[in-house]
């Protein structure tokens, strides 16, 4: 089966005043067509940067590409001119966002940026724009996928007359004007109350399912990625460390920090089991530690840890970055 | 919104009674005598002191300054005594001849100002965006009647291209007077001759004028689009394929010119006072000319007329400004 998304060998690093930060350090990462596929990490591991990786939403400089390459169906992002990367962010690769306040333009109304996206998309598909009236129908029929009442009266409105879970929808709705294969939505429901989280959390289940779209949702939040996603890639510090699917990941973690996240997370069911952070800090990506990124504070780190970087490798049905993958008790 | 321009307006008054005061006291504490210096060095007292009496000048000033205000609210700013005229009827002939000067400054600092500023930050930390502000904040160090003599010099004198001085050529027949802005009116009469010899004259002293005013909304445009391309609806618009142009020069631009409107109202007074400089090295029969005779005669009525003339422009300016804030920014709108 050939990916859809097919991130090999990626390093992404950003020069700054104080240094080159090695933000991605060798990514290696697969997503087929209609899959759901999760990724979690601490802030600061580099999944928000890999999310705008895919559609080249970095800048460069100051950020710059060490190595490897994104393929999407089979083409290559990294060497994409402007249209085919217009193509793609149309027609390819949707994304949804953190923050619905910041990510919408405070001085239009939502149905002028809704057809500016409808009409960016138009001519991304080759096709000539429609005019603006016309793309107001489109947008007003967007507004009503996203579940939102009376669209129409919705788009003469602006941003900041919305509440944050319309907010979230019209930008799910933004995401969903062209005809997007994979949907990336990072940490969509980070800035929602937790009901909300809810409702957004099944809206985007339901139109994934709708329109057969594989979906790469990032999150630092297990639950959230527990409710959609089958398959989970776990980040630490620019790196996958861990790769399975969801059921193994929470039953039987192979990574180490996989291990300290899961026992990070608070048991409803045991109030008197204390949650128990990982010791130590993320590393200064500035300096990285040497070897495995994560042999600071791992409990089970040994010289080889500190001398070779582990590389991905199949270890009980799943990919594990762990020279110590087998010891660590099922 | 009504309500908010109305309270605006009542503010403006304010402000104006503010400036009359001010003005009326910088005005008499000056240290001449206006009835001697009109009456000239040969009057013999009995002359000073009829002139005296003829302008009111013999009153104590509080009385003084009840009769200004009275005429000021009748619309009458008192008499110029060099020209022997109402100061309101000066400042009709002479105000447009300075507008025209502010418009066409202003208009060039907008429209070179406002796209180096987005082409500087697009570009930022290369080799234009150095450029541009080098030009910049050179531009708003030098002071305007060094630089607007030194322009007359290579461009009137070395090179030849253009008039040193005034608005138009004694040969040429000033246009039917409909604003009193000669290149306004000779357009509208469609004497083309006549607009160019106005615009060539009009040139270097707009250009000097225009000069501080342009690197100061570039900066301003240049850190603010800066900004507004980094934040993250700038992102999300990108990541939905919208195109780059319409990205930097709609989306963002819009948001970006809310502070670049705040310097262009500040800058719009700033130039009007800068009038009494450029008019004076360029000769330009405007109000900052006429304050800047009237003020070496010892005549203040006129001085007092151009400050409020300025004051309530600036003022006008700044509500206008205001207003377009709202226009802009629709989160203004609904705000108590």
């Amino acid at each position: 089966m050939t990916a859809l998304l097919d991130i090999s060998d990626y390093r992404l690093a950003f020069d700054g005043f104080e240094g080159r930060a090695h933000v991605l350090d060798g990514i290696d990462l697969r997503v087929a067509a209609g899959e759901s596929v999760g990724i979690v990490g601490e802030t600061g591991c580099g999944k928000s940067v890999l999310a705008r990786s895919i559609t080249r939403l970095v800048d460069t400089p100051p950020g710059r590409v060490l190595s490897g390459h994104i393929r999407f169906a089979g083409e290559d992002v990294l060497a994409m001119d402007q249209r085919a990367l217009a193509r793609l962010r149309g027609h390819g690769v949707a994304m949804i966002f953190q923050d619905p306040m910041t990510y919408l333009n405070p001085v239009f109304s939502i149905g002028s940026q809704l057809i500016d996206v409808i009409r960016a998309h138009d001519r991304a598909a080759g096709q000539r724009m429609r005019p603006r009236v016309a793309a107001r129908a489109a947008a007003a029929e967007v507004l009503g996928a996203v579940r939102l009442p009376e669209p129409d009266r919705l788009l003469d409105r602006y941003p900041h007359e919305l509440s944050g879970g319309m907010r979230q929808r019209v930008l799910i709705a933004m995401a969903l004007t062209g005809t997007p294969r994979l949907l990336v939505a990072d940490e969509p429901t980070t800035a929602l109350d937790v009901t909300i989280q809810a409702q957004v959390l099944r809206l985007i289940g339901e139109l994934v399912a709708e329109r057969g779209l594989a979906l790469l949702l990032i999150s630092h939040d297990l639950g959230v990625i527990g409710a959609l996603c089958r398959r989970i890639v776990v980040m630490y510090a620019g790196t996958v460390v861990e790769d399975a699917d969801a059921a193994a990941l929470f039953d039987r973690p192979r990574h180490p920090y996989t291990r300290g996240l899961l026992a990070a997370v608070p048991d409803l069911a045991r109030p008197d089991h204390r949650a128990r952070p990982i010791p130590g800090h993320i590393p200064n990506l500035l300096a990285p530690p040497p070897g495995c990124r994560f042999h600071p504070r791992c409990p089970l780190a040994v010289a080889r840890c500190i001398a070779e970087k582990p590389a991905l490798r199949e270890v009980d049905g799943r990919r594990v970055a762990c020279h110590r993958a087998e010891d660590i008790a099922a | 919104m009504i309500l908010f321009v109305l309270k605006r307006v009542a503010l403006t008054g304010l402000m104006l009674f503010g400036l009359v005061c001010i003005t009326f006291t910088v005005s008499n504490v000056a240290p001449s005598d206006p009835a001697a210096l009109a009456a000239g060095p040969d009057a013999t007292r009995d002359m000073v002191e009829t002139i005296r009496r003829e302008y009111g000048l013999d009153r104590p000033l509080p009385e003084q300054f009840v009769r200004y205000l009275g005429g000021l609210l009748q619309g009458d700013l008192g008499r110029s005594i060099v020209t022997t005229r109402p100061v309101t009827q000066d400042l009709a002939r002479y105000f447009p001849a300075t507008l025209e000067l502010v418009l066409l400054s202003m208009t060039l600092g907008v429209l070179v100002g406002v796209p180096m500023g987005m082409v500087s930050a697009v570009l930022k930390n290369r080799a234009p965006d150095h450029a541009t502000r080098f030009v910049a904040v050179s531009l708003v160090a030098l002071p305007a009647f060094w630089f607007g003599i030194l322009l007359q010099l290579l461009f009137s004198v070395q090179l030849e291209w253009l008039p040193t001085s005034g608005r138009l050529e004694v040969a040429t027949p000033p246009p039917p007077p409909l604003t009193g802005m000669l290149l306004f009116d000779s357009l509208a009469s469609g004497q083309w001759a006549t607009f160019g010899d106005a615009l060539s004259h009009a040139v270097l002293p707009a250009l000097v004028l225009s000069f501080p005013c342009l690197a100061s909304i570039l900066r301003v445009n240049r850190a603010e689009m800066i900004e507004v391309l980094g934040s993250d609806y700038v992102t999300a618009a990108r990541a939905h394929g919208i195109s780059r142009l319409r990205v930097v020069c709609v989306l963002a631009l819009r948001n970006a010119m809310l502070p670049t409107l705040a310097i262009i109202g500040l800058r719009w007074g700033w130039m009007l006072g800068s009038t009494v400089l450029v008019e004076t090295v360029f000769d330009w029969p405007g109000i900052g000319l006429y304050a800047v005779s009237s003020a070496i005669a010892g005549d203040f009525k006129p001085v007092m007329g151009v400050t409020l003339l300025i004051g309530l422009n600036f003022m006008i300016a700044n509500l206008i400004v205001d207003i377009l804030y709202g226009v802009l920014d629709p989160r203004l709108r609904t705000a108590p």
